[in-house]
């Protein structure tokens, strides 16, 4: 059965790949809460489609804020059949250092934000027996590189996190879709080296929809080709793994 | 730790899918379960200052969305399950609102003592038993649930705590029986249970060719021929078989009539058959789901008909367990019908236009092509509480699958069905209801009652923290209009 996505919570929505899913639903008809924390960025994107983009500022990190926001959104725009993740953070870390408070920043906004977010949309979800969970992971999840420890940890447990949901809810109709996009150009990888098959937030945002309009759980890399890296990345021996650089 | 009662439960309390007992409905709602009384009314009062709506849930036994609250806050009460005093010389016993049937009567049954009335499974709660006022086999000869309880607890949505009974607080007593929870949370039953004599019921199987048959079968018992009287309709026979089926009566022994003797109260002689058919009964719902579909379900009710005629006109002895908490042989019957689930309705009717009323009723569940896959019929008799579903009449009970296909159509049958009931002065029972709309409510129950009941409830509830599915459905649209509410999970009507 195909997803409907009719109406939908973009938490992460002022950029990248969530400001591009939010104007293409918008644009495919859907009713999208846009959800950011940078207010300024939100209203430049809910003037582009008013009444059907509309604005809520929120910040990732503030998860106790999560179940009245959504009772509002509700309230707004009736139940809602379509929630996407888009919001994280990876500051950058450099060699040698060891920076809690960033660490503590990528957990708080990458991984207690969706479940803050996603706990909301799996009971509803569970109680419509139908819904679309998306969660926008990364191909960083899949081994622990040395350039960044926390985000690694944080994709890997948000990857894990959708897993279970998605063995916990797809049993009532509810399809939990994890996206890992390999580079994106997006202000998060802005600046850095070595960049090789970047696409667009645009693109990578289009193949996502498409993927989770099939109405199929379902987990995949964005574009498909990552997932011939992920393969090797996950199989290379530790005693190698270690010595690389990337 | 997080301290629980610091924290807001609008933030900090955690969501839980609930469903009826039906599976058709269900909501994600909060969801709290305390374990002590103390717990509750602390829940209740911050409840209160946080204005945020509450439902009380005892074993999810209702069939529909009497304990779901969509948004809100759900107070499961199945911890508060201690039995506080057991008289085995008066037959009287108190205990929390969370102890279900089960509890009691393994507690009193080896003392000689079973509950007076019981519902058709054993797993609903004290609480729940008051509060929708339930009814069992014997409806026509004992009366209610409510009309055994000696005494309740209750904690009100201001957190007064008042012990009401027929002499203390009355007009209250009789609108919490039967009050569905709006009126407080029931924290003590204090309840009469009835000496037996023995452990067993003579049990006679009668079979009806059809409805006036079964009519007449009850009438011939009524006076003082059984002390339990059910019929099980085959609701899929039309024309000269409409209504047909079998009835069972059953009638208490004295000592001496009773073979097993006093080796008939231990507990272990209250069994529940282990197997049926040979199929360990854990698993029978999954084969009884490939059989649920109209062709083969009908199939089912006309072999069960045909075969009751081999039991005619016999008796045996049977336990209370065996003999009341029928719905209990098959644990998770209820997954039988789907991931739609069902509905249950049950249609009360009085004596003076029963037959023909539900001759009509079953005729149109034929003429929609949606004949319900189970009928029970009861006897019973009028009570004195406020919101009673029980008339000097008849009922019936049906099952009707529900699939996204059918929904529609049968929610059109269920109105059409409730308008005939209400034109032969019948009405409808809110543990059973998924389908009343608010006018039917008003109509069947009567407005002066159902103002009467509001008026109690705006007293003790004037903020209208006690709320449900089930009120906000069928009865909150008959208050006079209050000021916007400003609770939580409310306003997103």
């Amino acid at each position: 059965m195909k997803a409907k996505l009719s109406k939908v919570v973009v938490v992460g929505a002022s950029s990248g790949m969530g400001e591009a899913m939010a104007r293409q639903l918008a644009a495919a008809g859907a009713d999208v809460a846009i959800v950011a924390r940078r207010q300024n960025e939100l209203e430049r994107l809910a003037g582009e489609r008013p009444g059907k983009l509309r604005p809520y500022v929120h910040d990732a990190t503030n998860v106790d804020e999560v179940p009245e926001l959504f009772e509002r959104i509700e309230r707004d725009m009736g139940p809602v059949d379509g929630l996407i993740y888009a919001a994280g953070v990876m500051p950058s870390i450099q060699e040698s250092e060891y920076a809690f408070e960033k660490d503590r920043s990528m957990v708080m906004v990458n991984l207690l934000g969706a479940m803050a977010w996603m706990n909301q949309a799996a009971a509803r979800f569970e109680a419509a027996r139908g819904g679309t969970i998306l969660g926008i992971s990364s191909i960083a999840g899949e081994r622990g590189r040395r350039g960044n420890p926390a985000y690694c940890t944080t994709k890997a447990a948000l990857t894990t996190y959708l897993e279970s949901l998605r063995n916990r809810c797809s049993r009532y109709g509810v399809n939990v879709v994890t996206i890992k996009p390999g580079f994106v150009d997006t202000a998060m990888t802005r600046g850095l080296k070595g960049l090789f098959w970047l696409i667009s937030a645009e693109k990578a945002a289009k193949t996502s929809l498409a993927l989770a309009r099939k109405g199929k759980s379902v987990v995949a890399f964005v574009p498909s080709r990552w997932a011939l890296v992920a393969f090797v990345v996950r199989n290379l021996p530790s005693f190698i793994f270690r010595k690389l650089n990337f | 730790m997080v301290e629980f009662a610091s924290t807001p439960y609008r933030v900090r309390a955690p969501l839980r899918v609930v469903d009826g007992f039906g599976r058709s409905t269900l909501a994600a709602c909060r969801f709290l379960e305390p374990r002590s009384v103390e717990e509750l009314a602390g829940i209740m009062g911050q409840a209160q200052s946080e204005g945020i709506s509450v439902a009380f849930r005892g074993a999810g036994r209702s069939y529909g969305d009497a304990s779901i609250n969509s948004r809100g806050l759900v107070i499961d009460a199945t911890g508060l399950n201690r039995l506080l005093d057991w008289n085995p010389t008066t037959g009287v016993l108190e205990a929390e609102a969370g102890l279900t049937i089960e509890g009691l009567w393994r507690r009193t049954i080896e003392d000689g003592y079973w509950p007076t009335v019981v519902p058709g499974t054993m797993r609903p709660t004290l609480g729940g038993c008051v509060s929708m006022n339930i009814h069992g086999k014997n409806n026509f000869r004992v009366g209610p649930f409510g009309d055994h309880v000696l005494e309740l607890d209750l904690i009100t949505p201001g957190g007064d705590r008042l012990t009401l009974s027929r002499s203390q607080n009355s007009e209250l007593f009789h609108a919490v029986i039967g009050g569905l929870g709006m009126l407080g949370a029931v924290t003590r039953v204090k309840l009469k249970l009835k000496k037996v004599e023995s452990g067993n019921l003579r049990v006679e199987s009668i079979s009806a060719r059809n409805l006036d048959e079964m009519f007449d079968v009850f009438e011939q018992r009524l006076p003082d021929r059984a002390d339990y009287l059910v019929g099980w309709v085959d609701c899929f026979a039309k024309g000269k078989g409409l209504g047909r089926g079998q009835v069972h009566a059953a009638h208490y022994l004295h000592a001496g009539e009773d073979p097993m003797g006093a080796e008939g109260f231990h507990v272990e002689r209250q069994g529940l058959p282990g197997t049926i058919l040979g199929i360990p009964k854990s698993e029978l719902w999954r084969i009884m789901r490939l059989f649920s579909n109209k062709p083969l379900w009908g199939l089912i009710n006309k072999a069960k008909y045909h075969s009751s005629w081999r039991e005619h006109g016999k008796s045996y002895l049977q336990s209370h367990v065996a003999f009341a908490f029928l719905l209990d042989y098959v644990p998770n019957w209820r997954l039988a019908y789907g991931p739609g689930g069902f509905i249950q309705y049950q249609v009360f009717v009085p004596k003076e236009t029963a037959r023909e009323t539900m001759k009509d009723v079953l005729n149109l569940c034929h003429q929609a092509k949606m004949p319900s896959f189970l009928g029970v019929f009861k006897r019973h008799r009028p009570d004195p509480f406020l919101l009673t579903h029980a008339l000097d009449g008849w009922s019936m009970a049906m099952d009707f699958p529900v699939t996204p296909k059918t929904r529609n159509a049968l929610w059109a049958l269920t109105e059409r069905l409730s308008e005939r009931v209400i034109a032969g002065g019948g009405k409808f029972y809110f543990a059973k209801d998924s389908v009343l709309r608010a006018g039917d409510v008003e109509q069947s129950y009567g407005r002066d009652k159902v103002e009467r009941f509001l008026a109690i409830k705006q007293q003790l509830d004037p903020t209208n923290m006690l709320s449900s599915d089930l009120w906000q459905r069928a009865l909150a649209p008959l208050a006079k209009p209050q000021p916007p509410s400003q609770l939580f999970g409310r306003a997103a009507e």
